[in-house]
């Protein structure tokens, strides 16, 4: 195993609406190893963006960071003063956003920018800064750098746009870039070359990237490791081959399975039933339970263990390692045996695959 | 009207195909760009569509496929004759959708609907849902309200709400509802054509089946022809019988879904699906990487207009005919069209260059 960089634990950031409180990331754990790519996938809402914004401690009125601990090389982000948070910002921590345009200062050339981002980080000259600044542009694959570095935002198409902010991202020499859904804004082809581009400067630097994105094709292409998120908790976590191979938990199994594959089509789509619940009216057990093929009485009474169930694979599932309900002493007597129950009505014996085959399979065609 | 007469004299074949549902002959639509003093001068024009030609078979679902600006969704709108064409004609059932006045056009109208990408801006937030899916059959004709509240029941029922929010306000529902409610009203007046702008787009992967589910269903039920625009490949891919590729303006291939995925006949299409990420880790794809961003449509290329980003061209020694001539739509065999000089070659330098192939 490598180092890890990036040690989150415990980390819960709540946010305070005339509504109520909405637990927006609730006790995440995750590790970034050095020199690794992590994925973070997960629906709208689910508190993929709010956990980068909270690592970089970004988190504005009216939410807040309860608790938990942010380690960068054995340092806890969350207890810096915020000048020192600052000297980390862009420095051993860079940001990218979805959306290129808004993140840019209209106001201000872009070499302009870029060199700003190095001399608040580095003790060097305003000129020095700019050739700098250019030199980043042609490394980001930008033809003709000092011309580019002498126009505006809007002068640029959004792929372009996405270009200049990695290279403000990646100006300081950054330990870990959180990239979040770097691509979406994207078309395929120009998505195809900012990929690439990230894939070159990360063998260059053995930079750490924190990858966060809905798309699981782009994950399967830039991820060494995974961590899937489902209303503010992660579900599930492993390295790329075995999220996609062998996914534990029916959640991942039912966005896998919801995907329409370039190669394999026609017949129905698997569908996962329902929609997220309400931040504000979470359920007391199992977040998944109402949408779950698998779901078992104890799933809507108790929150399930987050649980090893391969080597390096962890899951939030009452369901055990091989599929099947929970073994005695782990709950009650009595939920065990409903559970069971509940689960030979799924599926006579050959455990959850099938059953959740079957649930979630070509039902009707 | 006239026209499509002979034209379906001219094609001895016709009965052996299926039967052609809309036909569109060399459209264009370009949108002018004014400038000088008081911007009354017209100093050029967005070739948003330009000169396109294809037929939609009765009951198929043809795709139409290509990056942001390449004037899909235009087309869409100007086939729905919801924006005025600049050229070229439509037929809807054999009759020209453009030169239709009064009640014909009317009718026409009525068969012929769209569902729309963003389910937030396109419904009225001042209407309820039954009054949205309702305000169709009223127009056309349906003023019984008890009637009309039935009918909406029923479509409700049909995309799978719940036939008591028909008094809700579309703020109360998700998006994957709101999109429901945008396929209920497309169907309210039972069309036989609808065009689906980016319906999925907007959506969560979660959702996204269900809602292709959805009109995958209804299709099969009700007999619905679809144009269904999107730019996710894999998407298109799984709802087509036929798909279309567009780059700046004009359609650069037209095949057989299974045909235009195994065996691209044009280069943008082959760097397209090289371009796609698949879920898939072990399947990590050596990538045709286009150079450089789509031109700009008020000033494309000449000859062909892939020609600046042409993988193809450059391997071939850049020949000078991508540059000088325009290559027209033509059937590379099979029905299989391609506007490309070189599509011949196409198959096989793609081949060579591995753009599908597997890294590991």
């Amino acid at each position: 195993m490598t180092d890890t960089l990036l040690r989150v634990r415990h980390l819960r950031t709540y946010f305070w609406t005339l509504d109520g409180i909405v637990k927006a990331v609730d006790g995440v754990n995750m590790d970034i190893g050095t020199g690794r790519t992590l994925g973070v996938v997960g629906e709208s809402g689910c508190g993929k963006s709010i956990t980068a914004l909270s690592i970089m401690r970004l988190i504005e009125r009216p939410g807040k960071i309860v608790e938990g601990s942010v380690d960068l090389d054995r340092t806890d982000l969350l207890k810096l003063s915020e000048s020192e948070m600052r000297e980390i910002r862009g420095n051993a921590i860079s940001m990218i956003f979805q959306e290129p345009m808004t993140s840019l200062n209209p106001v201000f050339t872009t070499g302009n920018q870029i060199a700003e981002a190095i001399r608040l980080h580095a003790d060097i000259g305003a000129r020095e800064a700019e050739d700098r600044a250019v030199e980043m542009l042609r490394k980001v694959g930008i033809p003709d750098p000092e011309r580019r570095a002498r126009q505006y935002p809007h002068e640029m198409s959004g792929g372009m746009r996405q270009r200049v902010m990695i290279a403000m991202a990646l100006s300081t020499y950054p330990q870990l870039l959180i990239a979040d859904e770097p691509t979406t804004a994207l078309d395929v082809t120009i998505q195809a070359q900012i990929l690439e581009l990230m894939k070159e400067l990360r063998e260059e630097r053995r930079m750490s990237i924190m990858l966060i994105t809905h798309d699981l094709g782009v994950i399967a292409e830039m991820a060494d490791d995974v961590v899937v998120m489902y209303s503010g908790k992660v579900v599930e976590t492993g390295d790329v081959f075995t999220i996609f191979e062998r996914p534990h938990h029916p959640y991942t199994q039912g966005l896998l399975g919801s995907l329409p594959r370039i190669g394999q089509r026609r017949g129905r789509l698997r569908v996962i039933e329902g929609v997220v619940p309400n931040p504000l009216n979470l359920p007391k057990g199992c977040l998944f339970a109402r949408r779950c093929p698998c779901v078992m009485p104890i799933c809507e009474q108790t929150p399930p263990p987050f649980q090893e169930v391969h080597p390096g694979q962890v899951s939030r599932c009452w369901l055990t390692p091989a599929g099947t309900t929970p073994a005695v002493g782990m709950t009650a007597p009595a939920d065990v045996a409903e559970a069971e129950a509940a689960r030979m009505t799924i599926t006579a014996d050959s455990g959850r695959q099938s059953a959740t085959a079957a649930q979630m399979g070509e039902v009707g065609r | 009207m006239s026209e499509a007469a002979t034209l379906a004299a001219e094609d001895v074949t016709a009965a052996a195909r299926p039967e052609t549902l809309v036909t569109v002959r060399d459209l264009s639509k370009h949108f002018e760009i004014r400038g000088g003093l008081f911007g009354v001068s017209r100093i050029g024009a967005v070739r948003a569509v330009d000169g396109v030609t294809f037929d939609i078979r009765r009951g198929e679902t043809l795709g139409l496929v290509g990056e942001s600006g390449c004037g899909k969704t235009t087309l869409g709108k100007v086939i729905l004759r919801l924006i005025p064409a600049t050229k070229g004609e439509v037929l809807f059932g054999g009759k020209g959708l453009f030169e239709a006045r009064g009640d014909d056009l009317k009718a026409i109208r009525r068969n012929m609907q769209i569902i729309f990408q963003d389910p937030y801006s396109s419904l009225n937030p001042r209407m309820t849902v039954g009054e949205i899916v309702g305000e169709g059959p009223l127009v056309h004709g349906l003023t019984n309200r008890r009637a009309r509240e039935e009918l909406v029941r029923e479509l409700l029922a049909r995309v799978g709400l719940n036939q008591s929010h028909i008094h809700r306000y579309p703020h109360e529902f998700s998006g994957g509802q709101r999109q429901r409610i945008g396929i209920a009203r497309a169907l309210a007046l039972n069309p036989e054509f609808v065009v689906c702008d980016e319906p999925v787009s907007a959506l969560d992967v979660s959702i996204q089946s269900q809602v292709l589910n959805l009109l995958d269903d209804l299709q099969e039920q009700l007999g619905l022809t679809y144009l269904f625009i999107a730019h996710n490949l894999a998407v298109v891919e799984h709802i087509s019988d036929r798909v279309g590729v567009m780059y700046l303006g004009r359609l650069v291939e037209l095949a057989d879904v299974e045909e235009l995925y195994e065996r691209p006949r044009h280069p943008y299409t082959v760097a397209l699906l090289s371009a796609v990420p698949e879920p898939d880790p072990r399947r990590r794809k050596r990538r045709l990487v286009l150079k450089g961003d789509v031109p700009s449509p008020a000033n494309p290329p000449s000859g062909c207009r892939f020609h600046t980003r042409c993988w193809l061209r450059e391997r071939l020694g850049n020949p000078e005919t991508c540059v000088t001539q325009d290559p027209a739509l033509a059937d590379t065999g099979g029905e299989h069209f391609a506007a490309c000089h070189f599509a011949g070659e196409v198959v096989a330098e793609a081949a060579e260059l591995g753009a599908a192939g597997a890294r590991e």
